[in-house]
């Protein structure tokens, strides 16, 4: 692979971070909280959802069937559909039927060489089209205002949705200023875009074929939806004598009827707006009159266009031609393949590319490959383009899952980069046996994977030998010639604050203060104290931080819990999966998940809840647990598990007293950051209310994600990239007296930010003594 | 329809920057008139009593269209939720001329006036059924913010006009 060193990546990332992440931050976070605002006030949003996303799922599935009803369709409207393999075939189609056109009826306009206007299309962008017919002699203009400065900038999409979103108006002003050499320089927004209305207004005018995309092609009707808020669209469709419409085949839909709920959703997931400017729905040839500039003096409706005849008779209403290019450049092996097919549900909005976080801070030129970017380009990459290309940003998603709650569709989308990214390791070229990350890791994995990965895929293990040998391991994690030797082999950053492991764990702990039978005491004590009858017994999850770094919190939870009246037992338990899996080590997750399984099947059986404090540990038995477990074992264990500080909120309202934790006057300021994929599980909420119920005046940040997400802010090529999305979130937390987040990263993270304390709420929660 | 549909509708076009005017069919011509600035180009409405103003081109050729300022058009139906109007595609024109010019006046019959994409989506149906398989969906003014910031009136009208003839 033609992978970039850690210290390429590193300064390619930082690069961006200076050059585009503002312009793209400012635009994107804008689109993403309008879509919040949006999608909150429709109220059938989720029905819309899952709607859209089985129309999709049972299109795929009989896609063959529907490539043939819609060449039925079009063709009986008198247009053409072609079924081009790949981008060579597609381009080589589109360049035959120019020709056809020009030889003809001539060259429209003054000029001697044929042109073509464009609408925006990413279809077109992936099999680069406008290369293949500039050089075959064909002026083509991209009609889009964003194309068409990248155009004019040689510059290539960095947002699926807004293509120049990296570029700033005093940017386009300078490129435009230098390019048109305008009477008086350009300046504003408006000046800018009223010279593109004119200067496109008369390409479009003198163009001989117009192109556009398809956001959804009705298979029945052979009727191509194009969704647009500039309208440049239509006027490529209804212009020229010719029309070709290129789609990905993924965008066949059976019927009208199932159009309704994406054009209900598209714009709303894109832009927030409610409904885009223009969704145009065409089944050409239509019988919309050609435009025949070249002749100005007969009316437009005398049979239009360039034709003499009447409408009608060679195929032609109204002059017009009609192509239908479907592409299948890889997607119908995609749609054999289990775990990429959903990438082809997606409907190209963009939401994923505005929730995530790592996006705003380098857009789509370093979250991105050949064409596509964002969270679901990986797919799309490695469908259309192949691993390689999706290997060069795959590891930019960091699985904090804030797109899966964007996604109209409902993709999975950080299942697809995990999955990506296995295949990414099973094809790499290290060494198979690697002397120093070898004891340290018993994986399953097979060799040649990064050992980097494999370190942090490996780091519950890690964790034990260094607990075992702490302080010893910790003084020397730090002395600087092992960070040296760390950051060399590992790719540890030096810059970062590694985790201190305590010399005992919390199971450790747990079992010198008396273990469950002590528990089982404390608890009952604490419930005739208070007179609550809540008959409950909870099994505590010793995720490998809380067990062997941040045993305070577990330390706390089970010290609330108790004090509840719920017994607390906190065994030995398996790794979760959750660091094999981010590291893209899917064979280790899923043993893990059995293991952890059968080792909490029995206390399940025996009536005890789980409770997990870590909840990205929980999110691996809420979410991924389903793609690893067979269905009834996973619904058991997502059933019966609870993130803490949910549990101590069903606990407060099935009557247990809050005023046994330790409260606050009301007034006590707490700004208090969630965890990604705690948000994903919808378990913010429980915690502000405990925080609230206790006496805290809780502050939530907005920030989508605290830029750490696991082993990533550790890697040196994303340091600074981490930090730059850290400071989003410090700085909307920053003013608080008091700073609690739910997952260690963030804080940690936080910690390093802000240079003071960060803990977990059940820290703030848990009375002093008991 | 017990709910005020058209309400609805002009709420949504207020914050969409649309003016909507109720009008009796018998003064929608006046209306027009004062509305459109000049060159104006046109379809012919197909309401009772309704006609298009003298000045007003239909069956423009391509340069009378370039040079409108402004295109009026009937609309099939709106929909009062998003403040949208459906514009055929037809042989005389509809389109290109609800879509050159800067001005785009639509004028629809108050009946025609749905409340919700649902509704819409079911008219949209019974036209597909009659063979009338090409509609825009046109939702307030044109706009990009690819320029930096946004602005109106890019590749379509940046300026619309609603008129519900209250009596058809
Ligand atoms: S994956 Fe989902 S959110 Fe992302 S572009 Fe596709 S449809 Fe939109």
């Amino acid at each position: 692979m033609a992978q970039r060193s850690r210290s390429e990546e590193a300064d390619r990332i930082r690069h961006l971070l200076e050059t585009e992440g503002e312009a793209v931050h400012a635009q994107a976070s804008v689109s993403n909280a309008r879509r919040y605002r949006t999608y909150g006030e429709t109220d059938d949003l989720e029905s819309l959802r899952t709607e859209a996303r089985s129309i999709k799922e049972g299109a795929i599935d009989r896609l063959p069937d529907l490539i043939d009803t819609v060449r039925e369709a079009v063709e009986a409207n008198g247009g053409t559909v072609y079924v081009a393999d790949d981008a060579a075939d597609a381009n080589a189609y589109v360049s035959d039927v120019v020709d056809t056109q020009i030889s003809e009826y001539g060259v429209a306009g003054d000029d001697e060489t044929p042109s073509v206007v464009k609408s925006k299309s990413m279809t077109t962008e992936e099999i680069d089209l406008n290369d293949a017919l500039e050089a075959n002699n064909i002026d083509v203009t991209e009609t889009d205002l964003g194309e068409w400065v990248l155009q004019v900038a040689d510059d290539t999409p960095s947002h699926i949705v807004g293509p120049a979103m990296h570029l700033s108006r005093a940017e386009i002003a300078e490129l435009f200023n230098d390019q048109f050499d305008p009477d008086e320089p350009f300046e504003t927004a408006e000046e800018l875009t009223r010279f593109a209305r004119g200067h496109l207004g008369e390409r479009i005018r003198e163009a001989d074929v117009g192109i556009t995309g398809a956001n959804f092609v009705v298979a029945d009707s052979g009727t191509i939806t194009l969704v647009t808020n500039e309208g440049n669209a239509r006027k490529c469709a209804v212009t020229p004598d010719t029309h070709v419409a290129i789609a990905g085949v993924e965008k066949l839909i059976p019927t009208l009827a199932d159009l309704e709920p994406f054009v209900d959703l598209i714009a709303k997931s894109a832009t927030g707006q409610p409904i885009s400017q223009y969704v145009t729905m065409l089944s050409p040839p239509t019988d919309s009159p050609t435009l025949d500039f070249d002749a100005p003096a007969a009316s437009i409706t005398d049979g239009g266009g360039s034709t003499d005849e009447p409408a009608g008779d060679d195929g032609r209403e109204g002059g017009r031609d009609f192509h239908l290019v479907l592409l299948d450049n890889g997607r119908l092996d995609m749609r054999e393949d289990d775990q990429l097919r959903e990438t082809l549900y997606c409907i190209r909005c963009g939401a994923c590319s505005n929730s995530c976080a790592n996006f705003h801070a380098v857009g789509g030129h370093g979250f991105g490959g050949e064409t596509y970017s964002g969270g679901i380009a990986t797919g799309w990459e490695a469908g259309v383009h192949g691993q390689e290309s999706a290997a060069e940003f795959n590891d930019l998603c960091t699985g904090c899952s804030r797109c899966v709650d964007a996604c109209p569709v409902k993709i999975d989308i950080p299942w697809i980069n995990t999955v990506v990214r296995d295949r990414i390791n099973a094809s790499g070229d290290y060494a198979a046996s690697d002397f120093l990350v070898d004891g340290l890791t018993p994986d399953l994995e097979p060799g040649g994977i990064d050992r980097g990965k494999r370190f942090f895929g490996n780091i519950g293990t890690v964790a034990k030998a260094a607990s075992a040998t702490a302080p010893v391991s910790n003084w020397l994690a730090n002395a600087e010639p092992v960070r040296a030797l760390l950051e060399r082999m590992l790719g540890i950053d030096r810059r970062r604050d590694l985790p201190s492991f305590r010399r005992t764990s919390l199971v450790d702990w747990f079992r010198s203060r008396g273990g469950s039978d002590a528990s089982r005491r404390r608890a009952k004590r604490a419930a005739i104290r208070s007179e609550a009858a809540i008959d409950r017994e909870v099994v505590l999850y010793p995720d490998v931080y809380t067990n062997y770094v941040d045993t305070n919190r577990g330390r706390a939870a089970v010290r609330t819990l108790e004090a509840l009246g719920v017994p607390v037992r906190v065994p030995d338990l398996p790794e979760s999966g959750r660091a094999a899996l981010s590291q893209g080590m899917i064979s280790t997750a899923d043993r893990q998940a059995s293991r952890l399984h059968a080792a909490l099947v029995e206390e399940i059986d025996a009536g005890r809840d789980v409770v997990v404090i870590e909840p990205s540990d929980l999110a691996a038995i809420h979410r991924e647990y389903e793609r690893l477990l067979p269905e009834e074992s996973f619904e058991r264990l997502r059933t019966n598990s609870y993130e803490i500080c949910e549990y101590v909120y069903g606990l407060l309202e099935n009557g247990a007293d809050p005023d046994i934790l330790s409260t606050g006057d009301g007034e006590e300021q707490v700004a208090y950051h969630s965890h990604c994929q705690q948000r994903t599980l919808d378990l913010e909420a429980p915690t502000v209310a405990v925080l609230e119920r206790c006496g805290y005046a809780t502050e939530t940040s907005a920030a989508e994600c605290c830029g750490m997400a696991g082993s990533f802010g550790y890697k040196r090529e994303y340091y600074e990239l981490s930090i730059d999305v850290g400071e989003r979130l410090a700085s909307q937390v920053e003013d608080a007296p008091t700073v609690v987040a739910s997952g260690t990263s963030c804080g940690d993270q936080l910690e390093t930010l802000l240079e003071r304390d960060v803990s977990h709420p059940v820290e703030l929660l848990a009375p002093t003594d008991t | 329809m017990t709910v005020d549909t058209v309400g609805r509708f002009e709420r949504a076009l207020e914050g969409l920057e649309v003016g909507l005017e109720r009008v009796p069919a018998a003064d929608a011509s006046g209306r027009i008139e004062t509305i459109a600035q000049g060159p104006v180009v046109g379809t012919p409405l197909p309401f009772e009593g309704v006609s298009l103003p003298d000045s007003v081109r239909t069956e423009p050729t391509p340069a009378e269209l370039e040079a409108a300022r402004t295109g009026i058009t009937p609309v099939r139906f709106a929909i009062a939720e998003y403040g949208t109007v459906a514009i055929e595609s037809t042989a005389d024109g509809t389109e290109p001329i609800a879509l050159y010019p800067d001005r785009h006046v639509a004028v629809v019959a108050e009946r025609d006036v749905v409340p919700d994409l649902s509704a819409g989506f079911e008219r949209l149906a019974d036209g597909f059924d009659e063979g009338r398989t090409s509609v825009v969906f046109a939702t307030g003014r044109s706009a990009t913010a690819d320029m930096g910031e946004l602005v109106h009136g890019v590749h379509g009208p940046g300026d619309v006009h609603v008129i519900v003839l209250e009596d058809r």
